[in-house]
């Protein structure tokens, strides 16, 4: 019947098409997964760009109906828990579509609002030029210096975020860069927080981009990785895969008319280490204080690291 | 414009991921050909409600009508092949498969033949509502090869219908084309578009569609013999008269 519900037949059939791939191959590049494919290395990092090309358009409709809204509040935990203070420099990798972004700008909106609100409390007899003047500085440094850059490898889904970022009225402290998260262009140290949001699953080599956002935060910067991960309720996990294997790619072909991005969605998903490994790998490349948060069971887990 | 249930005319709404997989077991198998999508009933059931509902929603969804017309026909489909089978004719094309592309057809050939015939006037056809039959969506959800291309042959000769009825591409021309077809081919899709079509038509075309196109449309459905039992590749000097003749269509209103 259906082969992608039964992820074990294309497990077992790796090793086969490993083997031949080594007698089949001279100096073959190195092969790795795209779902549960066997491509190389070069490969995988087309097509993953195709799927999402083709999703961009669609991408923030689709993830509200497969989450069902819970991205959401997914995306708002991660903001909670970074806590950004005014002045805070982000980098968003994979950021695509902006999400993260335009919650970081609302945030640090909302916590300087209450800063210059404070101020004014402690300050009560101040004239009323005094009073207009700090109205002023609120209306020019809104976001009090905080910048967040917005860098994805995929100019489709930079397109739908800077479309986003006019309707929904952002433009301080906004940036959209393209950029590889294996090979940043930006230099050493430059960032205070450094997140990527269901995007490292994608990267060919997650080492990499791990050290390359080692390398662009600021001693004291922090690392934050939202993605899927492994559910740790066997009874959840059964109608979890239930749900992405039979529904998501449907939703897909009904939605965005592209049925074979979403079963890669659900594929990759399945691919990335569990909770623990992504925490080995991210202290492998010299993040201390390591941890991470299971949200929903364990369907999205934040993990987080700094950089001292 | 083009017409909203033409699932003949369903266009590739986005760029498929270059490589299609055909190699069977280097992603876990299950094709059976290339482009194919091996699904659960369950899925089939969700996408044949969900494609209903689109394609009646956005009109422009042809992809929407194609799934439609590949899930909900699996019962339809053998009785089709089965008819093509028992007829010389039909059984050649399925043996030998051809397919309407536009790198296929002799384009300037097609034009130096004089009016009346079916390949002027599939030609003029195409040119007037500018549309091709490359832009066929391949079927991806039926589960046999050789369904799989009934479906597919059924979508290509779609547009020669609209040659040999005479309709053109927009709203109307298309409810017209899907009576016939429903008719004909009795694929549920072309009931459903036949059935819900008329809802977006304003009331004067409703009283033409109601009184003089679905009587036609019904009649010829009827008196015809099965239309893909027709290789049209082999009668483009045909004239279209002749061959709604042979057919048994009855000339246009």
């Amino acid at each position: 019947m259906a082969a992608a519900v039964c992820p074990c037949r294309a497990l077992l059939g790796g090793r086969r098409r490993l083997l031949r791939a080594f007698t089949r191959g001279l100096a073959a590049s190195k092969e790795t997964h795209f779902g549960f494919q066997v491509v190389s290395e070069e490969e995988k990092g087309e097509k993953v760009y195709q799927v999402f090309e083709n999703v961009a358009k669609k991408y923030d409709i689709m993830n509200d109906s497969m989450s069902l809204g819970m991205h959401r509040v997914w995306k708002d935990v991660l903001l909670h828990k970074m806590n950004p203070s005014p002045g805070t420099l982000l980098l968003d990798v994979a950021g695509g579509t902006g999400d993260i972004a335009f919650r970081f700008i609302n945030y640090v909106r909302s916590v300087r609002e209450r800063q210059l609100r404070q101020k004014l409390k402690h300050h009560q007899n101040l004239s009323w030029q005094e009073i207009a003047d700090s109205y002023q500085e609120e209306a020019v440094k809104p976001l009090g210096d905080s910048q967040v850059v917005v860098c994805d490898i995929n100019k489709e889904m930079l397109k739908v975020g800077r479309q986003k970022a006019q309707q929904l009225g952002y433009s301080e402290g906004l940036s959209w860069v393209v950029g590889n998260a294996e090979e940043l262009p930006f230099g050493d140290e430059k960032f205070d927080v450094y997140t990527i949001a269901f995007g490292i699953r994608n990267v060919t080599h997650i080492d990499l981009a791990l050290q390359e956002a080692y390398r662009v935060l600021k001693p004291g910067g922090r690392f934050l990785c939202l993605e899927f991960s492994q559910v740790n309720n066997p009874l959840l996990s059964r109608l979890y895969d239930l749900y992405s294997f039979q529904i998501i790619p449907v939703l897909g072909e009904i939605i965005a008319g592209d049925w074979k991005s979403y079963q890669y969605l659900v594929e990759s998903i399945r691919r990335f280490p569990p909770q623990e490994e992504f925490k080995a790998m991210i202290e492998d490349a010299g993040f201390l204080k390591v941890d991470y948060q299971n949200l929903t069971s364990g369907i999205v887990a934040i993990h987080s690291g700094f950089k001292l | 414009a083009p017409g909203a249930l033409s699932a003949g005319s369903a266009r590739r709404s986005h760029a498929e991921p270059a490589e299609d997989g055909y190699a069977g077991e280097r992603d876990g198998g299950g094709r059976l050909y290339p482009g194919h999508i091996p699904t659960s009933p369950l899925q089939k059931a969700l996408l044949a409600a969900g494609s209903a509902l689109v394609a009646l929603a956005d009109p422009y969804r042809h992809d929407m009508v194609a799934v439609l017309g590949e899930t909900t026909g699996c019962l339809v489909l053998p009785n089709l092949r089965d008819k093509m089978r028992n007829d010389p004719e039909g059984s050649r094309i399925l043996q030998e498969r051809p397919r309407i592309r536009l790198s296929t057809l002799d384009v300037e050939g097609l034009r130096r033949l004089p009016d009346g015939t079916l390949g002027r006037e599939y030609l003029r056809f195409l040119e007037d509502n500018k549309v091709s039959p490359d832009t066929r969506m391949p079927a991806k959800f039926v589960d046999d090869e050789e369904l799989a291309y009934v479906i597919q042959r059924y979508r290509e000769v779609h547009d020669l219908m609209h040659t040999l009825l005479g309709m053109p591409t927009n709203m109307l021309g298309e409810v017209v084309v899907k009576w016939f077809e429903a008719i004909q081919t009795g694929l549920p899709m072309c009931v459903l578009g036949a059935a819900f079509g008329p809802v977006r038509l304003s009331a004067r075309k409703l009283q033409v569609l109601a009184t003089e196109l679905i009587p036609w449309a019904i009649r010829s459905g009827r008196s015809a013999n099965c239309i893909l039992n027709i290789y049209y590749e082999q009668r483009w000097e045909q004239t279209v008269a002749s061959l709604r003749e042979e057919i048994g269509i009855f000339p246009p209103p």
